[in-house]
């Protein structure tokens, strides 16, 4: 695409002010992708109709940053709100981005966002001393237009100046931001800017799109993860009146103009596969990972693991695990492609957009070039739609039939093809001196991944490994794995802070009051401070019988202290979370209203994984395969929820995971309090908790 | 079996030539090119495919289109009047009761048919009409909120 054509396509030809700018990607990607075009990964512009537009190859799945990129985009640029359009996920229209997780996109895509828009509103200021003869530093830019301070008739607007004009800036160097105390965007609560299409109905998600002749596709899946397809006939289905049957290679598929016709397809199928050779099940899963387990690399360390031997009077040895967990969106894994005079079209329900467009041109032997992904709502994410399979199999299928193809997952293909978190183990030694002080702490992480196991308490002699990452390696998983929200980081919280408790419990201290004694940073002095305010935190030893838990944690730039109360059933092992309060520092904070829907959504979330969602499978086969026996937190499960944002003006930090990470380790630590019995696995299913009052 | 089947969606009289047993949902979504009421599970497990049919929340993946004969079908598309939003599209509109968006139709129709019949619900009322209904986002709370709040704008379900 060359320039003119580009400019043609963002709809700046009748005037505009363009601000490219790129925000810590590697360039030589944008760069090959866009042709001719300068280096950069994102822009802004403002055009001659006054609608301010910023591209950004991030997506929205439910996480809400279409809302808080345009209240920062606003602000910088003193326009109204509803004056901006964001474009999100467009590979043709939007510059090259590496995908949408890691709670990413208000840290590192927001200030480089807000540099941009300064620097717009520096060439409108500059435009405007020309057009309205008032020197600089007269004029004020307000509500999209800009006039002079001592004559404020003579204004004119931002759409008035752009007229007719083309102006592209690159950014460079930082631009002079406007001061956050003159915010009137940023930091107060906006609702959703999505809502009133998601509330009618008009959201388009990617199973939503309707193209005339389109197919939906039903295909052959093997029984296991490892089963081979040995014979198959498909006479059955090809009798059916308007399947279309496609057989390449390992994909097998039947097609018709409606999904259940389809479905109804497949059933007629006849296959037989060789059995998986897998030999593992979620009750040998860790014994099996054990053995395979790389030595691994040192997170951190410092002072000498023997020395903290030598110093401790007491030794604590605990080993924590948790199973495979599945992200379960609503919306299963949906993709539509069209494939026509050379070129793809491709909607689909990802966190990685440009991903999905170089993946499906490798697989079609086209050039990127010719594959656009376009923009739809993502019925959540949560991690595992950066991987989308199901948008290489609607784009093989298209260009096979020559019609458009629609993929959309069962919930059963959902459970059996999703990136799982990874089943896991950690081992903790640690060790406190007479005086209650801890003076060891040795940590083994296995298959979560390190995030998350770097020690922020304070303590001399410690040293974190992590061997396997949370990907696994060769014949690690039997299953798939992939980023789970805030990958690594729930399994590591739950074992330092179930340790915390054990040690504290042990010399005979309070929970929040032996963490205050190790923790030097003051930010999350002050965040545990004010949870334990907020839950009016009553001093005990544990196991006190109130039900009541702490944990802390650090997770993208953020720090949490979570504090729960729980009930806990005696005689049948259930758990009841009746209050949980979260305490979070995330630096500026963009939609206050956004940054609590994440938490209440991250701390419900958090309920599954804690209490009840595990993976059961065998033999390389998924047992949970549907929402009635895999359970995931319902209305029921819902405690009361109160979050403390902690008002800071640092740099804005990540909002949709951190929330999470602290959901299991605190209600380990609260049904300890409630039982006196300690759970070492997650999920802490009623099962397990009554054998561990057994033992305890 | 091919059939002739009649009845009312969103207001309108429809006739349609089908296959009596297949599932409401996918009738909808494809030949009625209703994409409100969505896929989530298949197997009632979910509430994704919430519908209203006469006035009555029901779970279209598993409801074979020939039950509805002669009945009135409602899908997120038809609860808003002539451009009116209904009380609780509103309210989970301000109480920011939604995320994702995917489980909301149903949510709203679910919530819907539960003001019918308890037009004052408590809120454990409402938690146990909706807790078959799932989010994964997680906005039960919210959800809760503007269940109560549209409550109070409601008279027995209609406005």
């Amino acid at each position: 695409m060359n320039r003119r054509e580009f400019l043609k396509r963002i709809g700046v030809l009748g005037g505009g002010v363009i601000v490219y700018f790129t925000y810590g990607i590697p360039l030589a990607k944008a760069q090959t992708a866009r042709g001719d075009l300068p280096a950069f990964n994102a822009f802004l512009r403002i055009g001659a109709d006054g609608r301010i537009a910023c591209y950004t190859g991030k997506i929205e799945m439910g996480q809400g940053v279409i809302t808080s990129l345009a209240q920062m985009a606003a602000d910088e640029l003193n326009a109204p709100f509803d004056a901006i359009d964001m474009t999100m996920g467009d590979t043709d229209l939007c510059p090259w981005d590496r995908g949408t997780w890691g709670s990413m996109t208000t840290r590192f895509f927001g200030p480089k966002l807000r540099e941009a828009a300064a620097e717009a509103r520096a060439v409108l200021l500059e435009m405007a001393a020309e057009s309205l003869h008032v020197p600089l530093d007269r004029l004020v830019a307000e509500d999209g237009a800009i006039f002079d301070r001592t004559q404020k008739s003579n204004r004119i607007t931002y759409a008035q100046l752009t007229k007719g004009k083309v102006i592209e800036r690159h950014l460079k160097g930082k631009a002079v931001l406007e001061d956050v105390s003159k915010f009137t965007v940023v930091g107060k609560p906006f609702l959703r800017s999505d809502a009133l299409d998601k509330v009618t109905g008009k959201a388009e998600y990617a199973g939503d799109i309707r193209l005339p002749g389109m197919l939906y596709a039903a295909i052959l899946r093997p029984p296991a993860h490892g089963a081979v397809l040995k014979t198959v006939n498909l006479s059955g289905a090809k009798q059916m009146l308007g399947v279309v049957v496609v057989q390449d290679g390992d994909l097998i598929a039947v097609l018709h103009e409606h999904p259940d016709k389809a479905l109804e397809a497949l059933t007629k199928i006849r296959a037989e596969f060789e059995p998986s050779k897998s030999t593992l099940d979620d009750k040998n899963i860790h014994d099996h990972l054990l053995s395979v387990a790389s030595e691994g690399s040192i997170v951190k360390q410092g002072g000498s693991l023997e020395t903290g031997r030598s110093l401790a009077a007491d030794l604590f040895e605990s080993t924590y695990v948790n199973g495979y967990v599945a992200h379960a969106p609503m919306e299963t894994h949906t993709a539509l492609a069209e494939v026509k005079d050379g070129k793809a079209t491709i909607w689909a329900s990802t966190q990685t957009p440009f991903g999905v467009r170089d993946q499906v041109a490798g697989t079609l032997g086209m050039s990127s070039a010719d594959v656009r992904v376009k923009p739809v709502f993502v019925g959540g994410g949560f991690g595992g739609k950066s991987a989308s399979r199901q948008a290489l199999e609607a784009a093989r299928l298209a260009k096979l039939t020559g019609r458009p193809v629609q993929v959309a997952w069962s919930r059963e293909e959902e459970f059996f093809y999703d990136t799982f978190m990874p089943a896991a183990i950690v081992k903790v030694r640690s060790g406190v001196n007479a005086s209650g002080s801890i003076v060891l702490w040795d940590y083994t992480v296995c298959f979560a991944g390190s995030d998350g196991a770097d020690l922020f308490y304070n303590v001399p002699h410690h040293k974190e490994i992590s061997c396997g990452s949370w990907q696994g390696s060769g014949g690690s998983h039997p299953v798939g794995t992939g980023p789970w929200r805030a990958p690594a980081t729930n399994t590591n919280s739950f074992a330092r802070e179930s340790q915390m408790d054990i040690m504290a419990a042990k010399v005979g201290k309070d929970p929040v009051e032996f963490r205050m004694a190790h923790l030097e940073d003051e930010r999350m002095r002050r965040v545990l401070e004010a949870a334990a305010r907020k839950f009016g935190w009553k001093p005990s030893r544990a196991p006190s019988g109130r039900g009541c838990g702490v944990a802390c944690g650090i997770r993208s730039g953020a720090y949490v202290a979570t504090m729960a109360a729980v009930e806990v059933d005696k005689s049948t092992g259930r758990v009841q979370v009746k209050r949980v309060v979260h305490a979070q520092d995330m630096g500026l904070v963009i939609n206050p209203e956004g940054a609590k829907q994440q938490v209440e959504g991250c701390i419900v979330m958090g309920l599954g994984y804690a209490l009840r969602e595990e993976i059961r499978f065998k033999n390389g086969e998924i047992l949970d395969l549907n929402f009635d026996t895999y359970q995931i937190p319902r209305f029921s499960w819902t405690p009361a929820i109160e979050t403390v944002l902690i008002e800071e003006d640092s740099a804005p930090q990540g909002g949709g995971e951190p929330p999470i990470v602290c959901v299991g380790a605190v209600l380990a630590n609260a049904v300890f309090d409630a039982v006196g019995a300690r759970v070492y696995r997650f999920p802490m299913t009623p099962d397990r908790i009554l054998a561990a009052m057994k033992g305890a | 079996m091919i059939e002739a089947i009649q009845f009312k969606l969103n207001g309108e009289q429809v006739r349609l030539s089908v296959d009596g047993e297949r599932m409401l949902l996918w009738v909808l979504r494809t030949d009625l090119g209703l994409t409100g009421p969505k896929y989530g599970c298949g197997q009632e497990q979910c509430g994704a495919c919430t519908v209203l049919v006469n006035g009555e929340a029901v779970l279209s993946c598993q409801m074979p289109v020939k039950e509805v004969k002669g009945k009135e079908v409602v899908t997120i598309e038809g609860l808003a009047g002539s451009g009116e939003l209904h009380p609780l599209q509103k309210a989970f509109i301000e109480h920011d009761a939604l995320q994702c968006g995917f489980c909301t139709p149903g949510m709203i129709l679910k919530a819907h048919s539960l003001l019918i019949k308890t037009p004052r619900p408590t809120r454990e009322q409402i938690i146990e009409g909706m807790d078959r209904n799932l989010c994964r986002c997680g906005t039960y709370p919210r959800i809760v909120q503007a269940i109560e709040a549209a409550s109070k704008e409601v008279k027995g379900g209609t406005k």
